[in-house]
């Protein structure tokens, strides 16, 4: 499996929260935090249940609880995949 | 004693959106129950109900709040936009804690906790969206409406069937009393899906005939049962001193009078519908003369009927008031019926009319009361009471008045 990519998880994003403005594709927010980005734990809950059945990496609720920003997202799943 | 009035009323009813396209059809007794399209009903003997068409969530709402919205929380989101629109109200304005959301439900987010609990049994626990834990609650219209408008005071919800609409602008009432200065309150279902479709039917109260004209005929010798509708209503209530801060500020008309009760489980025990409707005069301080019209809970289930127009005569004397229930266009709508009576009511105030029955051709003698059939009543309203009863013995009555 290829790893999940920025531009892979805004699709994501989009998906499990739904589409607004808060962030464009092509648009850097590698290290924006999630909440800024309008997303609360119910969304990024339901944005790592859909990472789950796409790549088949699960995060953990207290792993999850110390992700901040997209970046480190990124990093848990795709270390995750590479292992 | 604090007063209560209504600035603002949103409206999602299958023969109209919003007040005006609401108000202008059900005068004209444009009647909405058609055959159900939501979901194939081929399984089903009930093939009728009352729809809200048009409805694009998508041109109200932003993309966020989709995923984890029910229907009829969509169409509680946007009828609480339009009343606070009406009512030229920015939440903003007024202190947060200023503001309570008193709301009705009957079913909760029935079709998206279907689909949920499909995935979940075909698909597996991880697909199952995480926005099931709040979206299919009956409480979740007061949580979504009040982190929409950031209002930090009172919130409630009331379950109480069709009364709960009723109950939920009362129990707002009380809240204003307290010292809230503005209340969002009302009541919005849907319901219409196969696993509410299932409930709906083993009810035993739905009509068994799918003729739209002949299915709901509340008071008629031909009743037979009701069918379902979707949608309701949202309004601002707000003391008049509250409203004053807005030059300009419509007012629709006064909530005056407020009651419910309970049936008994003895049957020598008379309903209680009747009771709520004198403790709700008694409440607004008004004599039974002084009411112009009447609307009906209109159950269109015989004895509930016999009970109601008993109820009614008991107060009125025979033919004593003109009766009504614009209901029999849109079908019943649980929670939404007994907010759209009150704002039904509010609106024939405001606008000096009587909504007609439809579809209503042989009262029951018997039952002595008169029925506003198939054509408005045009003519001075000043006040007007409303019904409402809810499956399981709540009965809830409010009276309404022009404000002066």
């Amino acid at each position: 499996m290829s790893a999940l990519t920025i531009e892979g998880l805004k699709e994501i994003l989009n998906e499990a929260a739904g589409e607004d403005d808060s962030f464009k594709a092509g648009q850097d927010i590698l290290d924006t935090p999630f909440l800024e980005l309008g997303f609360d734990s119910l969304a990024l809950l339901e944005t790592v249940a859909l990472i789950k059945r796409r790549y088949g990496v699960g995060v953990g609720d207290d792993e999850l609880a110390d992700i901040e920003t997209p970046r480190e997202l990124l990093a848990k799943v795709n270390g995750d995949l590479a292992a | 004693m604090t007063r209560a009035v209504v600035t603002g009323i949103g409206i999602a009813s299958p023969n109209g959106l919003g007040p005006t396209a609401y108000w202008r059809a059900t005068l004209h007794g444009e009647a909405a129950i058609k055959p159900i399209t939501r979901f194939d009903s081929a399984n089903y003997w009930a093939k009728i109900a009352g729809e809200v068409p048009g409805f694009e969530a998508g041109r109200h709402l932003q993309g966020r709040l989709l995923p984890q919205t029910d229907h009829m929380t969509r169409l509680t989101l946007v009828g609480t936009d339009w009343a606070l629109r009406g009512a030229g109200v920015q939440p903003n304005d007024i202190p947060d804690t200023d503001i309570a959301v008193i709301t009705a439900a009957t079913a909760g987010g029935y079709e998206f906790g279907q689909r949920e609990l499909q995935k979940l049994w075909h698909q597996g626990p991880e697909y199952v969206s995480a926005y099931q834990s709040f979206a299919w609650f009956y409480a979740v219209n007061t949580g979504q409406i009040s982190i929409r408008h950031g209002t930090r005071g009172p919130g409630a919800v009331v379950v109480s069937e069709q009364a709960g609409g009723i109950d939920s602008i009362g129990h707002a009432r009380r809240q204003l009393r307290k010292g809230v200065k503005l209340a969002l309150t009302g009541g919005m279902d849907s319901s219409l899906c196969p696993w509410a479709w299932v409930a709906h039917q083993a009810s035993g109260s739905l009509s068994r005939n799918n003729n739209p004209r002949r299915a709901y005929l509340p008071f008629d010798r031909d009743a037979s049962g009701y069918v379902c509708g979707e949608g309701g209503a949202i309004m601002v209530l707000e003391t008049p001193e509250s409203a004053a801060e807005r030059p300009g500020t419509r007012v629709y008309g006064e909530i005056v009078g407020y009651a419910s009760t309970f049936d008994s489980r003895m049957p020598s025990r008379e309903p209680g519908l009747k009771r709520a409707a004198e403790l709700a005069l008694r409440d607004a301080g008004m004599d039974a003369s002084e009411i112009d019209v009447v609307f009906a809970d209109a159950a269109g289930i015989p004895e509930l009927d016999k009970a109601e127009a008993e109820a009614i005569k008991g107060i009125f004397g025979p033919f004593g008031v003109p009766v009504t229930a614009p209901k029999t266009m849109t079908g019943r709508l649980f929670a939404g019926g007994g907010s759209l009576d009150v704002a039904s009511a509010i609106l024939s105030i405001y606008w000096s009319a009587i909504p007609p029955t439809v579809n209503v051709e042989n009262p029951v003698p018997e039952y002595e009361i008169d029925l506003v059939m198939n054509e408005a009543r045009h003519g001075k309203v000043k006040a007007a009471l409303v019904l409402g009863r809810g499956k399981g013995g709540f009965n809830s009555a409010m009276v309404v008045r022009e404000y002066r």
